[in-house]
This record gives structure tokens, C-alpha cells and sequence, in this order.
């Protein structure tokens, strides 16, 4: 009786070798290749990515007066940088909450003009729509640099455009050219998303009584929240990399918004490049977005590629 | 996307040739509530885009008066009507810098910058982003930490990592060390120009990537396993299948891409500096030359980007695009001589790309 149990467990011992061997389904070794092969490159890809950005991390990391040090690993690691990022000369706070301030309010008007005119180019039939469709995309084409000369101009108060207000550092320079490129991308995305939704859903919300303006709104609008969050990410992410338009507009260290702030930095002696601080400041800047950016890495990628698969 | 439009639109048109199609709430008087609805995102549009431009194009033909008013003896102000003169300066031969490609114009420097810059660029771009998507699209498992990796350069500002690649191309950094060099990449050599292109593909290509994989996925498993029973290798599946099946796709991120690259701006200005004939783009060039009050020229140079600009999207479209829906799609070609050529085939892969642009 316990011979056959042993031979039973041996057997069993033996087949559940067998069944390991047999769960990895037998592969040409040609395929293993291939699987290793692609783990190394998905690896390669990762390090690729990440290794300019770990340089940018670890810079900060050091001691101040070795910013240029081409050690792996700091020695000794010290975070002075970042508490020289904070200090009274580079007003660097304020000029975060003012990168908050304009890219909120992009993001905000974005949507909220976005998301009207995207519902009618999803749902409504009318003529001129490809017009619109083909207005907008091009409004996303062209060169921002276009917009600096003649508003630059016209925001100093420079002849012949005397009777505009001074708005050289004000937050609206700097936020209305935004909407010309935040606006096309939140209307096709929010058209896109918008599309995805079945127009049953609001076709029987209008049969019990809505109108298509509360349909909308109560049926369409919290079933495309995903959508309208991920565009509101896309958006202020562009609206808070930006650059040209900050750099021009916003001369006034109060003013200034984070990524000019940062491009401005000095040294002490104003002659070597902080690189330590700057570093420091560029990983402030950085990590709020790859937070976001990687908490919503499903949707963000979604978003962005909702239009090229179709 | 193209289809999609057409679809949705003709659903909403079925629906409404029911038994309610005299009444319906979804199909009357549509074209006012749409109108009404899309004229704040025109009037912006019109107002922060449209109205610039036309005053660019106003500013271009002026000049702003500089020197000493021979009448008055005062320092002159204002600006007068010069005609064409800005755009005809460029060809008048002063402001010679010397580049990568020798003395010449400062305008035709930079005009060649920000071409070989686009090219190499986006050439290598592509090719590293197709091939991490055919990566990506083999992988069984890890995709999701490959995705939130290939996102990290995504989401980092162009300025910041500019600067970050200033510390790496450093005379004394690591790019050096690496490399056991002494190459100045930042002193405004040929180098600075592949310091550039490096620091670009590194942001940019992993995005390429991010959209080809995406268009990867929709090719269906059978299409390769029919290859395959034919007997067709590695390589004619990826030009035969692979490429034709995701060439709508990548065009679109591709042309997307080009126009970017044209009117780059940040990553030359903040890796290399302004005034740096050998990196200097459009972009800088124009921006250059409207903080120091010479209206009248950068407006004239931007305007040319801007039709540079055109001209590029518009060879796309036809020499690229229409190939594409050619081979694929002929009821769809007929459809699109028909109406707007432009919008359909660029239409909603637009915004793909565009939340990389900036």
C-alpha cells in the first residue's frame, strides 16, 4: 500500500515535471531568441528613455560647485541644489505659481471652449464642417514663431498700435497666443472621444424628455470625463512646456514662467553656468508631470494615439 | 478617421429618416445650434491666430525707422511702408554670417540650418521609432513599464531638456568622458549640429514609436499567418505587410513631426544660445531679430517659415497621402476628389502628434 503511495508521489513528482515542461510549449529555439531579443530591446528602449534623465537627476544630487562632475552616483549626495533653487535671487517659487496660474487657465478656457465646439463637430450635421475641421488642423500647423512679431508689437504698445494697453508681463500675453495650439488639440480630441460614445444614449435620453443641450450634459459629458481628463492632461502639459511665447511675452522675474525661470539662472559670479541648480530645478518642473504622466500612462497614451488607429 | 465622420454622420441621418423624421431634435435646425456653439472656438482662433498672421503679413512690408530723423534731429520713430524690401533683402547679400555651409546670407543660413536640422531629424526619428514600435508590438509582457519609460522624455519640457543635454554635451560632462573626447559640442561647431539632432531624436523618437505600435495593432494576426504559410521571410512581411499597414499612421506622425522640427526653437536656443550661426533656425533668427525691434524682417522670415511650412504639408499630403488611400481605399479616393482633399487624410490623426509638439 505505501509502495504504491511512494510510487504514486514518484509518479506524480514525475509528472508534474513533465507538466512544468509541458506548460512552456515546446519552442524552436529560434523563438527563444526572438523572446530574449525582445526583452533586450524593450530593455534598451527603457534605458534609452531613461539614462539622459537619471543624468539630470543625479546632477542635481550633488554638492553645488560639482555640478559638472561626471560621477555615476553622487558622493557625497546632498540636496543643497534644491534648497539654492529656492533661494530669494531666482524666484523660483513664484515663478512655479505662475506657470500654475497661466496653465491652469489655458487648460481651463481650452475645455470649456473645446468641449462646446467638439460636441458639434461630433453630433451635429451642418455645412462647412470639413471647413472647420480643416480651420482648426491648420491652426495647429503653423509656426508659432508667426504670432511673436506682430504681437510683441502690439502688447508694448509700439507705433502704430499706441492705443493697445501694455500687456508685456501680464499673464494674459501669454495665455491667449497658448490657446492657438492648446484649442485644435482639445477639439480633436474631444471629438474623438466624443464619437466613441453611442448617440442611442442621448437619443434616448431625448425621447424621455431632454432637451439635446441637457442630453448632452447629463448623458454625453460624465460618460466622456475620461476623455475630457485626459485632453485636460495633454493640454496643460503643453501649456506648461511652453516656452517661446513665455520667453517673450513675460520679462519681469516676477512674472516669469517656471521653465523661463530656469533658463535664466546665473551662477553666483554670473559667469559659470549653475548647471547643479538648473538641474535641480528641471527635475521640480519635471516630476509633477511624469507623476501625472505615469498615474495616467494608459489614458495619455490613449489620447494620443485615439486618431491613428482609426 | 475619415470613415468614422462619415459613418457617424450617416447614422445620425438614419435615425432620422425613421418615422420621426419630420420632428427630430437631433437633425433641426442643427446648423444654427452649431454655428452657435462652434463661434467662441472660431472667434478665438480668428482672434489669437488669424488676426496675427494678417498683421504679420502688414508688418512685413513695413520698416522700423532707426537713426537720426534728418528733418527734426531727433531720433526717428515710427515706421514706414518699404514694400517688399524685407523679403528682397534677404537676397541683398548684407548680413553675411558664416556657417556650416559657408559665408552667406544670415536668412539663407538659417533657412538651411532648420532644413538639414528637419531631415536628419526626422529621418532618424523614424527609423528608431518604427523600430522600437516592432519591439514594443513583439513583447508579451513589460509593455506598460516600456510605455511609461518611452513617455518620460515625452513629458519633460523642451527647455529642461535642453539644458539637461547642454550638461551631458558639456566640454568637461559626460557625453565626452563616454566618447574619451575632447569635442566642443556647444561651441557653435559642426558638432553643435549632431548635439542638436541627438538631444532631438532622443525626445522625439520614442514618441514616433508610441504612435507606429498603436498603428501596429491593428493589423490583424492572420494577415502575417497567411504570409507566413506562403513562405515570405522576416523581411517581406515587414516591407509588404508591416510598412504598407502602418504607413497611414506613421505618415501623419511623420508629417506632424517635419513641421515641428521646422519651426524648432527651444532646443538650439537653450543647448547652444542665440546667435549661434551654426544652429541658428528660423525660429531663433526671427525671434532674434523682433526682440531687438526689427518688426518689419521678422515678420517677413516668419512668413516665409510659415509657407515653408505649407509647401511641406502640402507634398505630403499629395505625394504621400494620396499614395496611401490609393492602394487602400478606392471608393474612399473618389469620396476625397470630391470634397476637402486635405482635411480627410490629416484629419483626426492630427492630434495624435500634436500633444508632442509643444
Amino acid at each position: 500500500m505505501s509502495s504504491t503511495t511512494a510510487r504514486e508521489a514518484t509518479e506524480s513528482h514525475l509528472s508534474q515535471a513533465e507538466i512544468e515542461q509541458l506548460s512552456h510549449p515546446k519552442k524552436s529555439s529560434k523563438v527563444l531568441i526572438g523572446m530574449i531579443a525582445s526583452y533586450v530591446g524593450m530593455g534598451l528602449i527603457v534605458l534609452y528613455c531613461i539614462i539622459p534623465f537619471y543624468w539630470m537627476i543625479v546632477s542635481s544630487l550633488r554638492l553645488p560647485n560639482e555640478g559638472r562632475s561626471t560621477e555615476l552616483i553622487p558622493s557625497p549626495a546632498s540636496v543643497d541644489n534644491f534648497k539654492a533653487v529656492f533661494s530669494a535671487g531666482n524666484n523660483f517659487g513664484r515663478s512655479l505659481i505662475n506657470s500654475l496660474i497661466i496653465s491652469g487657465i489655458t487648460t481651463a478656457l481650452t475645455l470649456l471652449l473645446g468641449i462646446v465646439a467638439a460636441y458639434a463637430l461630433a453630433r451635429l450635421r451642418f455645412r462647412g464642417k470639413s471647413a472647420v475641421l480643416w480651420l482648426i488642423m491648420a491652426c495647429s500647423m503653423f509656426p508659432l514663431i508667426i504670432l511673436i512679431p506682430p504681437l510683441l508689437k502690439m502688447f508694448s504698445s509700439t507705433e502704430p498700435f499706441g492705443w493697445f494697453p501694455y500687456w508685456v508681463n501680464t499673464y494674459q500675453a501669454v495665455i491667449l497666443p497658448s490657446l492657438s495650439f492648446g484649442l485644435p488639440l482639445a477639439v480633436w480630441n474631444l471629438t474623438a472621444f466624443f464619437r466613441q460614445l453611442p448617440v442611442e444614449l442621448e437619443q434616448a435620453a431625448m425621447v424621455d424628455g431632454c432637451t439635446p443641450g441637457v442630453a448632452f450634459r447629463k448623458v454625453i459629458l460624465p460618460l466622456a470625463a475620461p476623455g475630457v481628463f485626459t485632453t485636460a492632461i495633454i493640454v496643460f502639459i503643453g501649456a506648461w512646456n511652453e516656452y517661446l511665447v513665455a520667453l517673450t511675452f513675460l520679462q519681469d522675474p516676477n512674472r516669469q514662467t517656471a521653465t523661463v525661470a530656469i533658463s535664466k539662472f546665473t551662477g553666483v559670479t554670473g559667469f559659470d553656468t549653475p548647471y547643479g541648480t538648473i538641474m535641480a530645478a528641471g527635475v521640480i518642473v519635471t516630476v509633477p508631470l511624469l507623476i501625472a504622466v505615469l498615474l495616467f500612462q494608459r489614458r495619455i497614451v490613449a489620447g494620443l494615439t485615439a486618431g491613428g488607429v482609426k | 478617421m475619415a470613415t468614422a465622420t462619415q459613418v457617424d454622420s450617416r447614422s445620425v441621418a438614419d435615425s432620422g429618416d425613421g418615422h420621426k423624421r419630420k420632428k427630430n431634435a437631433l437633425s433641426d435646425g442643427q446648423g444654427r445650434l452649431a454655428w452657435i456653439l462652434l463661434a467662441p472656438t472660431l472667434l478665438v482662433i480668428v482672434v489669437v491666430a488669424g488676426i496675427p498672421v494678417v498683421m504679420s503679413i502688414r508688418e512685413s512690408l513695413f520698416t522700423t525707422n532707426s537713426g537720426v530723423d534728418p528733418n527734426t534731429g531727433l531720433i526717428a520713430a515710427g515706421e514706414k511702408f518699404t514694400g517688399l524690401k524685407n523679403f528682397t533683402d534677404i537676397f541683398a547679400g548684407q548680413d553675411t554670417v558664416t556657417g556650416s555651409y559657408g559665408t552667406m546670407g544670415r536668412f539663407v543660413n538659417a533657412f538651411l540650418n532648420t532644413t538639414f536640422l528637419t531631415i536628419v531629424c526626422v529621418v532618424l526619428e523614424t527609423v528608431l521609432g518604427v523600430m522600437m514600435a516592432l519591439i514594443m508590438a513583439k513583447a508579451f509582457r513589460g509593455r506598460g513599464v516600456v510605455r511609461a519609460g518611452i513617455l518620460v522624455p515625452w513629458a519633460i519640457p523642451t527647455i529642461v531638456s535642453a539644458l539637461m543635454w547642454k550638461l551631458i554635451f558639456d566640454e568637461a560632462g559626460v557625453m565626452n568622458r563616454i566618447l574619451g573626447s575632447q569635442i566642443l559640442w556647444l561651441a557653435d561647431t559642426g558638432s553643435s549640429f549632431w548635439a542638436i539632432v541627438i538631444a532631438d531624436v532622443w525626445k522625439t523618437a520614442p514618441f514616433i514609436g508610441l504612435l507606429t505600435l498603436a498603428g501596429l495593432q491593428t493589423i490583424p494576426a492572420e494577415v502575417y499567418e497567411a504570409a507566413k504559410v506562403d513562405g515570405a521571410t522576416a523581411w517581406q512581411q515587414f516591407t509588404r505587410i508591416t510598412l504598407p499597414m502602418v504607413k497611414p499612421t506613421l505618415v501623419v506622425a511623420v508629417l506632424f513631426r517635419t513641421l515641428d522640427t521646422l519651426r524648432m526653437f527651444d532646443l538650439p536656443y537653450g543647448m547652444i544660445g542665440a546667435g549661434k550661426y551654426r544652429v541658428e533656425t528660423l525660429s531663433i533668427f526671427a525671434y532674434q531679430e523682433a526682440t531687438q525691434n526689427r518688426y518689419g524682417p521678422a515678420a517677413a522670415y516668419a512668413i516665409i517659415l510659415f509657407l515653408y511650412v505649407l509647401l511641406v504639408a502640402y507634398l505630403f499630403v499629395r505625394l504621400l497621402g494620396a499614395d496611401v488611400i490609393g492602394d487602400s481605399a478606392p471608393a474612399k479616393k473618389r469620396k476625397r476628389r470630391r470634397g476637402e482633399p486635405d482635411a480627410k487624410s490629416a484629419e483626426l490623426p492630427a492630434l495624435e502628434t500634436m500633444g508632442g509638439a509643444h
